[in-house]
Order: structure tokens, then C-alpha cells, then sequence
């Protein structure tokens, strides 16, 4: 890792939940609505707390989740989480080792970026993410979706590529107007979070700790008691200060590792499935993924 | 952005992390450097989540809340003495005659049951007698109360009127005082007797809200509050839509006055204001009763028959409004010019007297009984507003109807609506005219701060689309052409006033629309000049102080004086002082005269000391022998008047207060505990329930407010007051995702999805109750009509226990209708046309409704939906 390495430190416990961060990315990188006439037609409601988008997705590489937490006397617990959550820019990317074109690759500051024109739609980095991050767009082109979009292809949040490269922050870092994403070289980001930590846990508030580092490890200074930092997939360039454990964000409680371990004795049994059922079959197999990481999660 | 430096921030009224986000970054600055945030609302939402404590409160029952707060103040010895006694009316006494409503069973005294109104004779202070010889003049009256009440004098002009002289005939004498603050008559003992009752149990009993957590909100606000430390309260509707929302404020002001918190650094009360440029359109004047600079609206039933008599009856002698001539005739100069002259009385007569209350709502109100034909709506949707069907169906008598907006909104549609059987039995001429976008147009916006922010055009607008300052200018110009002709008196105000903003060729070169009024002409002109009659020999004005009353300087609005000191010099324009310490007072311009903290002369004590250096703020400096500020901030005082100065009982003005009276806009330069005027119910702020509620008032036997406007007509039913057809607590509400109505935001894609539907939150325990589940179709009904909406089941909604009675409450957010990609049931078909008596706010916070669970949408929904986007 050099000093040019970017990405973004995201602090659950200064964000309010407003999207902006969705909008801010949807509006830059011009990615289409999911599903207009769900929207009209009134079938887009979810009943999931202040949630509608429901998923990261091929058109939604933000996604801000809600997690209600109260008692049924509202007074043992209540607390109402909230998580920015898009592609983290994983040190080991599973996505970028299973593409068999070079389609996925790694930008000069340490991103995750894709060269649609070379995806041939394969669907590897699907199952090979373990967030569930990257997805398949066969719905969109160019005309109906806007410059990211090739029909046939997959996507995800490619950290503002060109925005960074010449010399910009991440659209949603911009768009936060509580500083909760920050957008950084990821040593000051560390630093940062280090900081986050020991304020926190200074106010009393030890369930605070760094998902993506070890901040101990990495040489930063932080409280040893209270709740401990977690790496994870080599370290991620997007990481998180979280409140509670893993699984309430629905991320994988202990390092999955990267993916070859995993995913070699299955990758036959998915291509198979996949050209026997098409979407299907890669839906499935990456629901499987999800369901081993579920049981970690409500540990 | 003051508020960073709050060591309490309690929310109530407010929900700002999903209403203000953007702002919000500065209370999590301020909790980030330790401050304790509380939010006391009904609804547990994204700002509670923000919170160090939340706490749950029955909508509409805020003044049991801060009144419980005052009584622990009070009767716990906690308020700041120093500051209670020297800068607020807490040691003046009060009429002998008055009676409060705690012993007068809900009513003030003064109550007329036939007129509904109250004479506030014995709300007055107390006076010294006026010296023997030579006697002031003025009546008996003036003497007693502050309302001077100048006798309407026919034919009066105001050639050769000294104004000083007029002034000083309306001075009264001293209010009495006892410092001791042991006199019963004090307001300081009738605040605390009147509080008494409003103990913590009462808190509970009336608001819901556990005693526990009233008592832990109470000791963070008095811990942190003191020379040393200083916190905010804030607000926005959800403080102000009530038939009591301007006293539920006072309460508040109350409470931060007895805890030395308003004038101060990190202290005061935020008034969060609508977006984008709400402040700005009270300021430069939407309202019906305020012309710009908050200057009243000459009316037909007071004395304002003459310019003389308009004047005389608006200044105040005793406060910094004593300059009121100078900006009222300035103001005149400024629309209409060279025709404004003093044999004219500056074209006084020439302006409409109101004739009643104008507001929203008897608007609608008058529109359906037929008087109202025509109608402009700029950035408006009523459509969708309060008793939204009612206020469709008032729209059908209109003959013509021009909406200006950036999609065919509810408004545009009204005629088409899924409840109009018959849209061709609707005569109305409606003209959709598309507007401009803010980037497309110069011009400011006047945030909540009162900070004025200058934005540059970066596009022309596509097509026909037009800004709101064009379509104004142009229709002005194409009226006095229109009547040019005219020999009517009626149309002298058209003929006479000046609309002088043409474009510089150069400021169009390179736009393809070349007719777009000068924007920085409005803005200079708003801002005042020595008078001439063209542009180029205009010299702007740098300060109000410079404002004349002999017609030699115009301005549109005295407050914002100073804004555009000399016509190359913008300062709304100005972010060079981005975070340049306390309050950035080189980024953007504050009005007035960039004055950031009011009232900054209370951060010093009355020697004009800091309190602490730790909330060290304006201050004397003895030697140099003048007022300065730590921050930058212009003083909110007389520069160079000392602490020790006396007041003058024969000055104007502020020459009349002495140098120890921070408060210079009000009459005695003090922080007003009570109230004798300026308000039709009621000196104190009491305990009312809202006009709908399930309960009957704890305190008194007048349940409600008596002085409340309520609009008894058909289509309009009010719920039954505490009664069991509708016995749920409704409040309506705005979402981050969402604005207002939603034409700036259900037309657009990636905001539509993110929240898509209408939804109710309840609680679960109401929800298996009613047997709904989370995402079901629900029906909400009141005396008006209903809505249906999904169910959003959710723990962050509670039921109250109101001393053993069981009362719910929902939410729901106004945002939906039936044009556009997101489409829903309107929220606003269940609220009531009902008001505040002060200022005619509706009561959308708190009414009653009952809910049911529906099989789907509503007939009108399911119509709504077929229309193609």
C-alpha cells in the first residue's frame, strides 16, 4: 500500500439516515431509478423502517440501512442505527481475483473499477463478493440507465473513479452534511477513526469499534477495552465505525476470507446451475453465501 | 451555526436531522465537543437517534412541558438572578386588576364571552405618576399601557411634522419596579404562582411523558446554564402549528430568559425556518399584515387612515423602533419614487388597506363562498394543504387560476382530481406557467439564520420557463400600461410605483432570455439609497442609521440595509469567511446589519462585563469607551453607550432605556416574562388542549383556547372534543426524503424511490389493538374525511398513559397527492381549517382521527395511479 491510497471511513454514529448520500451518488454517476412503475403503481413500499431501496444493487451503489432497536418498554433498549453502506474496496477483493477478463480491476488509488466494455457478464464477482455488493444489470442500457449502464454487465460503486482522479472527493463524502462518510487518504482515515473511537468510548459509549482494520495492529491508538476493531479480507478501503455486531448491518461477523477458498469446489456446481437456470442459479448460490454469513451475524 | 457552541441542545417542536439536515451538522459539532442533546417529541425519529436522550410527549401539550420546566426553575431557585433581575421584566409590576387563569378557571382577565376577545387593560404595567409640572402630554391610557392610541385627526398631513417632537408627546412614564422581586404584583411572583400546578406529576398526567425522564431534562438544562455555560432550544412547525403555537414559543422564551440564556453565546432559541428562503419571504413580505421589514400593513380598522396617523400609531417612543418614520417613508420612496413626495404623503393613500384576516386559510374559506375569482400561485400547492378537500372544491369558484411551478402539481390539476365526477361542470381558466429553477435565475435566499446568500444565474431556463422575478416584473410593467390611461383613484398605487430593473445589456450579453429584470437592482433597492431618480446617481446606503423621514433616501426594506453597502460590493455574495471563527461573519451577511447573536448585549453583565470568560461575548471596553465583540459580530446595542448610563425619562427611544437594557426592540429594553401586548390570548402562556383532542384539559375547566379562530362552515366538521368516534392523536409531518407537497421532489426519480408511499407509523400495541399489520392498507378518518396509507409498525411510537388513561398516537407525513411518479391519498383531506389567534397558523400537529385497517387503497388512490406519469 502506498500513501496515494484512497477511500472512505464511514461513522454509523453521526449518521442520520437522510440518503443524501444515495441521492448525491445517483446524481453524479447518473444511475437510473430501480423501478419506476413499482414506484407509481405503489409497490415499492417495503415496511422496513425508513428503508425502500432495500439492497445495493447494480442501479443502487448506496444504500443506507435502518435497524430499529427497541424493548418492548422502549426504555431497556431504544436505539434506531442507521449504515451508509456501499462496496468497501476490499484490500483481498474476491470480485477482482475471480474476473476472467480483467474487467474488474484496480484503480492507481487502491479502487475497485470496472471497464463495462470488457465485462462478458459471467457473473464470477457475484458470488464471490462476500457483502453482496456487486450485481447484474440486464435491465439497463446506456439510453434507459445513463453512461454506466451496458445491458448484460455488472456494476457497483467504483469510488467516484473520476471524480477522484481529478483531484474530487466521493460524491456522497460531498453530499454528507454530518461528515459521517469521509473521504480521505486511508492513513488520515485511520487516524480519524482511531480518534472517533477514543472520544466515543470516552463518553461512555464502548460498543464503538472499526469494521475493515485492526487499528491496534495497524500501530493507531485506541482504548483496548470495550468492544475490538475487526479485520476483515486484508482490510477495507471503505470501512466502518459500527455500534453493535456485524450481523445487525448484515455484514459477515469473522473474515470470509478471499473467496478462492470458498468458491473453487463450488464454481463448477454454479456454472452449471447458472446455464441450466440463468439468474436463477446465481441467485441462489449467492443466497447461500448470505445464509453462511447469517448465522455469524445474530451471534 | 451558533449553536456549535450550546453546552444543551433540546429539540422539541423540531425534528432537524431529517427536516434541516444540512444544518444539523452544527449540533453534532457541539455534541462532538460534549454538549448533552435532548429531543422531546411524540415520535421517535431521526433526530432522537442522534440524541443523548429522548423523550416521548403527547402532541400539542408542549406549554405543560416547558411550563413544568419554568416551575422547577422557579421553585428550586435555579434560575440565573443577575440576569433575571436586571434584563428581564421579572421585577415589574404588574395592574392590580389583572387575574391570572389560575384564578379565573382558564381565563386572563379582561375576557368579553360575547366578542371573544380580551380587553388587555389590566395586562398593563404599572407606572410612576407622571412628574407634577410641565405635564406630558398623552392620555390616560398611554400612562397605564404601552399601546399609545393616538386619535384619528382627518386630513393630517405630514408636511412639516417633526417627528421627534410627535414621539415625545406618546412617552410614558417608568414602569414600577421592585427589585426584591418579593412584590405580589412582580411578574416574577405571578410566573411563579401561575406555574405552580405544573409540576412534574402534572407533566405527566397531561404530557405522558415519564416524570423520570421530565426531571432528567430539567436537571441537564439548569446544570448546563449559568455565566459559564449556555444552551439552546430549537424549533420549527412542529411548535407553531397549534391554536397556541406563538405562546407555546413564549414558554420556551420564558424558560431560556430565566436561565440567562437568550443574547448570549451557544444560548437563545433556534427558530428553524422552511426552506429555502422562508425567512426571506417574511422578511420581504409574503404575509398578508407585514409589508418588508416587518412594518404592519396599513389596515382599515385602526387608526391608519393617514400617513401621520399610520406613523404615529406604529412607532414605538420607547424602543429602537422610535426611527419607525424613517423607514416607513424610505419604503415609500422606494415604490414610487420621483411620485412619492411630501405634499402626496409619499403616496400613502395610494396603498390597499386590509380589511380582515387575510391568512390561508379564510382565504380558502372566503374562495368558497364565492368572493375570491382569480388566483396566482407561485411555489405554492394548497391542493394538498390543510382540509385539502375542501380547499379543492372552494377552487372550483374561481374564474381564472395561474399556477406557476416546475410540473403540472395538484394544484394545476385541481379540476381533474380522481374526486371530480364531472370536470367539465369546473369553469375555471387555469394557466400552467413553468417556472424557473434556483440555478437558473440570480437572486438571494434569506436562510434561518437570517443570513442572506446571493446565487449567480448558471443557465437559462429551457423554453417558456421563466423566473418568479420576471413573471412579476413583466406582469407590472404590463398593468401600468394597462392603466395608464385610467382616471381612477383605485389605480393610482399602479401608475405611480417604479419598477426601474431593467437589465444592464452587459448582464444579458450572454444569456439568450435578454428581458430578465436586474436582480442586484431589486436587491439594491431593497437595500435603500440616497434618493435620486435614476440609477447612476443613486449612492447606496451602508447602514439603516443613515435612513431619513424627509424623503431623501429610499429603501424597500430597513433590515437588510447594509447588504450592498456600495453598488460594487455584494456581500451576500461573500464566502470568503468561510469558518473564520465564532460565527463566520464574513460569509454571506446577516441581517440586520450583519448582526449574527441579537440582543448580544445580555452575553455581558449589566456593567457591561462577560459573565464568564468561557461565554465571553460583547463586552464594555472601559478604556476605549465602547461596546466590543470577541466574534466579530456588530454589537446589538448603542455603540458607545455605557453600562452606567441612565435612562432618560424625556428621551426617545433608546435613549429612554439605560445601558443595562439589552433588549432594544422591546419598549423597557427588557426580556419580556410577561407579555401586555402584542398578543390576543394572554399575557402568560397556559396549558390549552388543542382544538381536537381525546382528553379534557387537567388544569382548568376551559379546555381549550377561548381565542382560537375556527371556521364553522360546511365541509369543515371538527372532530368531537374529547370524545370516542376519534380518540387517536394525529400529528402530519415532513420527511428528509420529501418537501412540502412534493413537487420539488415526488417528480424526481431517485428521490420518488426512496420514499415511495404514504405511510402511517403507529405503534404495535395500537396496531394489534386495531388488528393491522406492519405494511398493511389502513384507513385514517376524521369529521373531514380519510386517507388510506400502509402501515409502518414501529416501536419508536408509544402509547401515553395519561394518570391511567390509554391514549395513541400516529404520524403521518404530508408529502403525497396524486400527480406525479409517487403518487398517494392526501394526508391534508383529514386536517381541519383551524387556527392560532395570534397569526393564523393551522393546527396540523395535533388533532384526532381514528384508524382502521382497509383491504387497499382508497377509489381516489387507485384513480390517482392510472393516471400515466
Amino acid at each position: 500500500m502506498t500513501a496515494t491510497q484512497k477511500g472512505m471511513f464511514v461513522d454509523t454514529s453521526i449518521c442520520t439516515g437522510c440518503k443524501a448520500c444515495q441521492v448525491a451518488c445517483k446524481e453524479w454517476n447518473q444511475l437510473p431509478m430501480e423501478d419506476q412503475e413499482a414506484v407509481h403503481l405503489g409497490n415499492a413500499f417495503l415496511a422496513d423502517s425508513y428503508d425502500n431501496t432495500g439492497h445495493l444493487s447494480a442501479t443502487n451503489w448506496r444504500h443506507v440501512k435502518f435497524m430499529e432497536q427497541f424493548s418492548d418498554d422502549r426504555r431497556t433498549q431504544s436505539r434506531w442505527l442507521m449504515m451508509s453502506d456501499s462496496c468497501k474496496h476490499c484490500v483481498d477483493a474476491g470480485c477482482l481475483e475471480v474476473c476472467p477478463t480483467g474487467a474488474l480491476f484496480r484503480t492507481d488509488f487502491g479502487a475497485v473499477d470496472i471497464h463495462n466494455d470488457v465485462c462478458i457478464g459471467c457473473r464470477y464477482c457475484v458470488g464471490a463478493c462476500p457483502f453482496g455488493v456487486i450485481s447484474f444489470n440486464d435491465k439497463f442500457d446506456g439510453t434507459t440507465g445513463g453512461p454506466h449502464m451496458v445491458k448484460g454487465t455488472v456494476n457497483k460503486c467504483v469510488l467516484c473513479s473520476d471524480r477522484v482522479a481529478n483531484g474530487l472527493g466521493t460524491a456522497c463524502a460531498k453530499a454528507c452534511p454530518t461528515s459521517s462518510i469521509t473521504f480521505g487518504n486511508l492513513d488520515d482515515l485511520k487516524r480519524l477513526a482511531a480518534s472517533r473511537i477514543q472520544a466515543l468510548h470516552a463518553r461512555g459509549q464502548t460498543d464503538a469499534y472499526v469494521y475493515g482494520w485492526d487499528l491496534k495492529a495497524e500501530g493507531y491508538d485506541r482504548p483496548s477495552d470495550g468492544a475490538q476493531d475487526l479485520k476483515v479480507v486484508g482490510g477495507l478501503n471503505v470501512f466502518y465505525l459500527l455500534l453493535d455486531k456485524p450481523g445487525v448491518y448484515g455484514l459477515p461477523a469473522h473474515d470470509p476470507g478471499l473467496p478462492q477458498k470458498n468458491i473453487l469446489p463450488n464454481a463448477g456446481g454454479a456454472l452449471l446451475m447458472a446455464g441450466v437456470l440463468g439468474i436463477a442459479g446465481v441467485a441462489s448460490f449467492r443466497k447461500r453465501r448470505m445464509d453462511a454469513a447469517a448465522p455469524a451475524a445474530v451471534e | 451555526m451558533d449553536l456549535q457552541h450550546s453546552d444543551f441542545i433540546v429539540f422539541m417542536g423540531s425534528n432537524m436531522a431529517e427536516c434541516h439536515p444540512v444544518g444539523f451538522k452544527w449540533p453534532m459539532k457541539a455534541k462532538a465537543k460534549g454538549a448533552t442533546l435532548v429531543h422531546v417529541d411524540p415520535r421517535f425519529t431521526r433526530t432522537s437517534a442522534m440524541c443523548d436522550l429522548y423523550v416521548p410527549i403527547r402532541s400539542g401539550t408542549d406549554i405543560a412541558f416547558l411550563g413544568g420546566l419554568a416551575n422547577y426553575i422557579l421553585s428550586n431557585d435555579k434560575y440565573f438572578k443577575d440576569y433575571v433581575v436586571n434584563f428581564t421584566n421579572a421585577p415589574t409590576l404588574i395592574n392590580a386588576g389583572f387575574k391570572d387563569t389560575e384564578d379565573n378557571d382558564g381565563f386572563f382577565s379582561g375576557w368579553d364571552a360575547a366578542k371573544k376577545t380580551y380587553d388587555r387593560a389590566t395586562w398593563q404595567y404599572q407606572r410612576n405618576a407622571p412628574p407634577p409640572a410641565p405635564a406630558p402630554t398623552g392620555t390616560a391610557e398611554q400612562h397605564e399601557g404601552q399601546e399609545p392610541a393616538p386619535k384619528p385627526v382627518a386630513g393630517q398631513s405630514v408636511k412639516g411634522v417633526n417627528w421627534g417632537t410627535e414621539i415625545a408627546k406618546l412617552l410614558p412614564t417608568f414602569p414600577k419596579e421592585d427589585r426584591t422581586l418579593q412584590d405580589p404584583q412582580t411578574v416574577f411572583q405571578i410566573l411563579k404562582r401561575h406555574y405552580a400546578r405544573y409540576t412534574p406529576e402534572m407533566v405527566e398526567k397531561i404530557c405522558g411523558t415519564p416524570k423520570d425522564l421530565f426531571l432528567k431534562v430539567a436537571d441537564i438544562i439548569t446544570s448546563n446554564s449559568g455565566p459559564d455555560k449556555t444552551g439552546a432550544f430549537v424549533y420549527a412547525v412542529g411548535w407553531t402549528q397549534h391554536t397556541y403555537g406563538v405562546q407555546l414559543i413564549r414558554t420556551a422564551g420564558i424558560v431560556q430568559l430565566l436561565l440567562g440564556n437568550i443574547g448570549r453565546p451557544g444560548g437563545g432559541i433556534m427558530a428553524l425556518r422552511g426552506h429555502a428562503s422562508i425567512q426571506g419571504s417574511t422578511d420581504i413580505a409574503s404575509l398578508y399584515n407585514l409589508h418588508p421589514g416587518y412594518l404592519n400593513t396599513p389596515s382599515a380598522n385602526t387608526t391608519h387612515d393617514t400617513l401621520k396617523n399610520y406613523i404615529l400609531t406604529e412607532t414605538q417612543p420607547t424602543s429602537f423602533w422610535s426611527n419607525t418614520p424613517a423607514y416607513v417613508i424610505s419604503q415609500l420612496k422606494a415604490w414610487f419614487g420621483a411620485n412619492a413626495t411630501v405634499d402626496n404623503d409619499y403616496g400613502y393613500d395610494w396603498l390597499p388597506k386590509i380589511t380582515a384576516d387575510h391568512s390561508h386559510l379564510p382565504v380558502f374559506v372566503e374562495m368558497m363562498d364565492g368572493k375570491i375569482k382569480g388566483m396566482i400561485l407561485t411555489g405554492q400547492n394548497p391542493a394538498t394543504s390543510i382540509n385539502a378537500g375542501f380547499t379543492r372544491k372552494a377552487m372550483r369558484n374561481l374564474d381564472w387560476l395561474i399556477v406557476r411551478d416546475f410540473y403540472e402539481t395538484e394544484s394545476a390539476a385541481f379540476w381533474k382530481a380522481p374526486d371530480v365526477d364531472d370536470s367539465s361542470a369546473i369553469k375555471t381558466e387555469v394557466i400552467l406557467m413553468p417556472a424557473a429553477h434556483v440555478a437558473e435565475k440570480d437572486g438571494t435566499m434569506t436562510q434561518t439564520q437570517r443570513t442572506l446568500q446571493w446565487h449567480d444565474k448558471a443557465a437559462d431556463p429551457p423554453g417558456d420557463s421563466r423566473g418568479d422575478l420576471w413573471f412579476w416584473w413583466h406582469l407590472g410593467l404590463r398593468l401600468k400600461e394597462r392603466y395608464a390611461s385610467s382616471t381612477a383613484t383605485r389605480d393610482l398605487g399602479i401608475k405611480n410605483m417604479t419598477l426601474d430593473y431593467d437589465p444592464e445589456p452587459a448582464d444579458v450579453a450572454n444569456w439568450r432570455i435578454k428581458d430578465e429584470p436586474a436582480a442586484k437592482k431589486v436587491l439594491w433597492e431593497i437595500n435603500g439609497f440616497n434618493y435620486a431618480k435614476d440609477w447612476k446617481d443613486r449612492t447606496l446606503l451602508s447602514t439603516f442609521t443613515l435612513l431619513k423621514d424627509d424623503g431623501t433616501t429610499a429603501a424597500g426594506a430597513w433590515i437588510y440595509t447594509g447588504v450592498t453597502p456600495d453598488k460594487n460590493t455584494n456581500r451576500a455574495a461573500m464566502t470568503s469567511g468561510k469558518n473564520d471563527g465564532w460565527v463566520s461573519p464574513n460569509w454571506g451577511w446577516a441581517w440586520p446589519a450583519n448582526r449574527h447573536q441579537l440582543y448580544n448585549r445580555a452575553s455581558a453583565d449589566p456593567a457591561g462585563n462577560p459573565w464568564s470568560d468561557r461565554k465571553k461575548y460583547t463586552y464594555w471596553d472601559a478604556t476605549a469607551k465602547t461596546w466590543k465583540n470577541v466574534a466579530g459580530d456588530s454589537i446589538d446595542f448603542t455603540a458607545t453607550k455605557a453600562p452606567d448610563t441612565k435612562p432618560n425619562p424625556t428621551g426617545i427611544g433608546v435613549a429612554f432605556q439605560s445601558g443595562s437594557d439589552p433588549f432594544i426592540l422591546k419598549t423597557d429594553g427588557k426580556g419580556w416574562l410577561f407579555a401586555p401586548v402584542g398578543l390576543s390570548d394572554g399575557p402568560l402562556p397556559t396549558h390549552y388542549e388543542p382544538w381536537e383532542s381525546p382528553v379534557n384539559n387537567a388544569l382548568y375547566k376551559q379546555d381549550r383556547n377561548p381565542v382560537t379562530k375556527v371556521w364553522d362552515v360546511a365541509g369543515n366538521k371538527y372532530n368531537t372534543f374529547a370524545g370516542t368516534d376519534f380518540p387517536i392523536v394525529i400529528s402530519t409531518y415532513r420527511l428528509t426524503e420529501h418537501h412540502l407537497s412534493g413537487v420539488m421532489t415526488r417528480w424526481l426519480p431517485w428521490l420518488a424511490e426512496l420514499m415511495p408511499e404514504l405511510f402511517i407509523e403507529m405503534s404495535p400495541e395500537l396496531a394489534t389493538e386495531k388488528g393491522i399489520k406492519n405494511g398493511d392498507w389502513v384507513k385514517v378518518s376524521t369529521s373531514r374525511s380519510a386517507a388510506t396509507a400502509r402501515a409502518l409498525v414501529t416501536r419508536r411510537l408509544r402509547p401515553f398513559n395519561l394518570g391511567g388513561k390509554t391514549v395513541h398516537q400516529v404520524g403521518m407525513p404530508f408529502h403525497w397527492g396524486y400527480m406525479g411518479i409517487a403518487v398517494g391519498d392526501v394526508t391534508n383531506n383529514t386536517s381541519a381549517l383551524v387556527a392560532d389567534p395570534n397569526v393564523s397558523i393551522h393546527e396540523g400537529k395535533a388533532f384526532t382521527c381514528n384508524i382502521e385497517k382497509a383491504t387497499g387503497p382508497s377509489d381516489f388512490l387507485q384513480r390517482a395511479r392510472k393516471v400515466p406519469v
